[in-house]
C-alpha cells in the first residue's frame, strides 16, 4: 500500500491557479523526486501536504488516513515532517535541544513536573537527551551538541534540520530542496545522507530539487511540474530523457 | 559526556541567579546590623523585591516567548487589589502569617485567570498588535477599578459602581472606595511588616525557580521554539498557541504575586499607580538586563531601580544621570563591539583557568 496517495490535489490564489490536478502515489522506502523550473508549485505542494494551506480540491491519503485539509500539527501527529527551503532552525536554542524540540510529543511529562522536578522529569529528560545524542550522531553532529543552532556552518544546519525532522518519527519525510546553496562536495555528502536515512530510518522520502545530478542520483521515480500542472510522471531515467521535460525545464 | 557538561550549564547558571538574590539579602542583612542601611535604602528593599518579581515574569513573556506585552501593571492591579480585598475582609480572623500566604495565593489566582482570559483572544494576534491590545488591557483594568466600590457587612460582600449603591448595613465598612482606593492594608499585617524583605526575598526565589524550571523543561523548550520559529514549531507537531498561552498565564500570576506584595506593602493602594508608566518600567527592566536573560533582568532591575533614588542628591542633574546609565547599559549590553569585548575577556579568563571551557 503507498504511504502517500494524493488525488487531484489543487489551490488557487485568487485567480491563479497555483497547483491543479496534482497527484503522486509514493510507495514505503520509496525516494521521490518533485522537480520543475521555478515558480512551477512544487513548495506550495508541500505547503498543502503539510497544512500550511488548505486544498480547494482533492484529497491526501497519508498511510489509509485522510489528512486532507487538516492543520500543521494534526498532519505532523499523522506523521508528516518536513525541512524547509530557507532553513528554519530555533537559532537561539542549542543543536541538543533544538532535536529534543522534535522529540516534544513522543517524551512527555507535564509542566508541573517540569517545574518542580519530580523524578520523572529526570527520567524523561535522560531518554530524551539518549535518543537526542543517537540521532545526532547519525548527522556526526554529536560534537557540536552544545553549540547554538544559529552557529552552526550552512550544511550542518541542513542537517540539523533533517535530524529535527526525523525526532518527530514520520512516516514521511518531505525535504525542501535540501541541496540549496551546497558547492557540489556538500550536495554528494548530502546526497549519502539521504541515502543513509532512507535506509537507517527505512524512510519513505519526497524531496524537490533543483540539482539534477542530485536528482538522477538518488531519485527513484519523478514528477514534473510546470506552471502547477503534471507535466511528466515516471521513472526517473525516463523523465530526465521526456523531451517534454528537456525543453521545459532543461532549456532547448 | 557533553550532554552531562550542558546540564551542568545551565543548573550552575540558575544557582548563580538564586546566589545573587541571596547575596543580596545577605549585604543588606550587614548593612543594616551595622546601621549603614539609611532609612531611604531600607524602604526601597521590597518595591526592589516587587519589581524583580515583575521583571523576571515578564520575561517569560518577552524574552522566552517572544511576544511584546506591554499590561504586565494591569496583571500586578489585578492581584493587588482583589488580594487586599480578601486580607480586608477577613481582617484578624486568621494569624497574619498565613493570611498573606493565602492573599498571595489569591492575587496569583486571580491574575493567572485574567492573563487566560486576556491571553486567548490576544495571542491570536501578533508582534504590534498584541502590544497594543495588552496595552489597552492594563487601561482598561486600571479604569475598571478606579469606579468599582466594593464594601462588606454582616450579609456579606457588596460590589457596586458608587458608594452610594453599596446599599451597606450599619455594621459595614467600606473597603474599595473607586478612585481612592484601599487603605489600611498594610496595617492588618503590622506584627509581620519587619520580615516582608525577607518575604519578598523568598518571592523572588521562587519566581526564580519557577521561570528557571519552566523554561529548562519540555514545555520551556516549546515555549522557546515558538520564539525563534512559530512555522518551524508548527511543523515539528508543537502546540503553538497552548505554549503561547502558558507563558502569558505564568507569567501574570506571577505578576500578580508582585501585585500582593505591593498592596500589602503600603498604608493606601490607588489604582492610578498601576498606569502605563509601570508597565514600561518594568520593560525597561527586561529589556536593557537582556531580552531572554534571566539574570539580566534581575540586575537591571536592582541597578535602575535603586539609582534614581540614590541620584537624588544630585536633584537637578538626576535624570541627566539616569540616562546616560541607561545608554551605557543598553550599549554594553547589545553593541557588537562590546560583545566582542566580552567573549574577548571571557577567552582571557579560559586560557589563564584551564579548568573552565570557552562557552559556544
Amino acid at each position: 500500500m503507498a504511504v502517500l496517495e494524493v488525488t487531484n490535489l489543487g489551490i488557487s490564489f485568487g485567480g491563479l491557479r497555483a497547483v491543479d490536478n496534482f497527484h503522486v502515489s509514493i510507495e514505503k522506502g520509496q525516494l521521490y523526486g518533485l522537480i520543475g523550473p521555478n515558480g512551477a508549485g512544487k513548495t506550495t505542494v508541500f505547503n498543502l501536504l503539510t497544512g500550511v494551506y488548505k486544498p480547494d480540491s482533492g484529497s491526501v491519503v497519508l498511510d489509509g488516513t485522510d489528512i486532507t485539509g487538516k492543520r500543521t500539527i494534526e498532519i505532523n501527529h499523522a506523521g508528516v515532517a518536513r525541512t524547509f527551503q530557507n532553513i528554519r532552525l530555533f537559532k537561539a536554542m542549542t543543536v541538543l535541544d533544538n532535536v529534543k524540540t522534535g522529540l516534544h510529543n513522543h517524551h512527555s511529562y507535564s509542566t508541573f513536573t517540569g517545574i518542580f522536578r519530580l523524578p520523572k522529569y529526570y527520567r524523561v529528560e535522560k531518554e530524551m537527551d539518549e535518543q537526542a545524542m543517537e540521532l545526532l550522531k547519525v548527522f556526526d553532529l554529536d560534537g557540536e551538541a552544545d553549540y547554538l543552532a544559529g552557529n552552526l556552518p550552512y550544511g550542518k544546519q541542513r542537517k540539523l534540520e533533517i535530524a529535527r525532522a526525523l525526532a518527530t518519527d514520520p512516516k514521511l519525510l518531505l525535504l525542501d530542496e535540501p541541496a540549496a546553496g551546497m558547492n557540489p562536495n556538500e550536495t554528494q555528502e548530502l546526497m549519502d545522507t539521504i541515502r543513509f536515512v532512507r535506509e537507517h530510518f527505512d524512510m519513505t522520502i519526497l524531496l524537490i530539487e533543483h540539482d539534477m545530478r542530485l536528482v538522477g542520483g538518488i531519485c527513484e521515480e519523478l514528477t514534473v511540474l510546470n506552471f502547477g500542472e503534471i507535466l511528466c510522471q515516471g521513472k526517473t531515467s525516463t523523465v530526465l530523457n521526456d523531451p517534454q521535460v528537456i525543453k521545459a525545464y532543461l532549456g532547448e | 559526556m557533553t550532554v552531562m557538561k550542558k546540564m551542568s550549564r545551565t543548573s550552575k547558571n540558575n544557582f548563580i541567579n538564586y546566589g545573587i538574590v541571596i547575596a543580596l539579602y545577605v549585604i543588606v542583612q550587614i548593612l543594616s546590623a551595622t546601621g549603614n542601611l539609611s532609612n531611604l535604602l531600607s524602604g526601597l528593599l521590597v518595591p526592589l523585591c516587587i519589581y524583580i518579581i515583575a521583571a523576571v515574569s515578564l520575561n517569560l513573556v518577552v524574552g522566552f516567548s517572544g511576544e511584546l506585552s506591554l499590561g504586565h501593571a494591569g496583571f500586578m492591579c489585578v492581584g493587588a487589589f482583589s488580594s487586599a480585598i480578601f486580607s480586608q475582609v477577613v481582617g484578624d480572623s486568621i494569624p497574619s502569617l498565613p493570611r498573606l500566604l493565602l492573599a498571595i495565593l489569591i492575587g496569583a489566582a486571580v491574575a493567572a485567570v485574567f492573563g487566560l482570559l486576556i491571553g486567548i483572544p490576544v495571542l491570536r494576534l501578533r508582534g504590534d498588535y498584541l502590544a497594543i491590545v495588552t496595552l489597552a488591557f492594563g487601561e482598561i483594568i486600571k479604569n475598571l477599578i478606579n469606579i468599582l466600590y466594593v464594601g462588606v457587612d454582616s450579609k456579606g460582600l457588596h460590589v457596586a459602581t458608587s458608594a452610594a449603591s453599596l446599599q451597606l448595613e450599619a455594621d459595614g465598612t467600606q473597603i474599595l472606595k473607586g478612585a481612592l482606593g484601599i487603605s489600611g492594608t498594610s496595617v492588618l499585617y503590622k506584627d509581620i511588616k519587619s520580615w516582608y524583605f525577607l518575604i519578598g526575598v523568598i518571592l523572588v526565589l521562587i519566581t526564580l525557580f519557577i521561570v528557571q524550571n519552566l523554561v529548562n523543561s519540555r514545555s520551556g523548550r516549546a515555549i522557546t521554539s515558538t520564539r525563534d520559529n512559530r512555522i518551524a514549531s508548527e511543523s515539528i507537531g508543537i502546540n503553538v498557541t497552548k505554549y503561547k498561552l502558558m507563558a502569558f498565564t505564568v507569567s501574570a500570576a506571577l505578576a500578580g504575586v508582585a501585585g500582593v506584595l505591593y498592596a500589602h506593602n503600603l498604608a493606601s493602594l490607588k489604582v492610578s499607580t498601576f498606569d502605563y508608566n509601570m508597565s514600561i518600567l518594568i520593560l525597561v527592566y527586561v529589556v536593557l538586563g537582556g531580552i531572554g536573560s534571566v539574570r539580566g533582568s534581575i540586575i537591571a532591575t536592582i541597578i535602575l531601580y535603586v539609582l534614581p533614588e540614590m541620584l537624588r542628591g544630585f536633584s537637578n542633574y538626576r535624570m541627566l544621570i539616569y540616562s546616560i546609565v541607561l545608554i551605557a547599559m543598553m550599549l554594553f549590553n547589545w553593541a557588537p563591539a562590546s560583545r566582542a569585548f566580552r567573549s574577548r575577556v571571557r577567552e582571557r579568563i579560559a586560557s589563564i583557568w584551564p579548568g573552565r571551557k570557552k562557552e559556544a
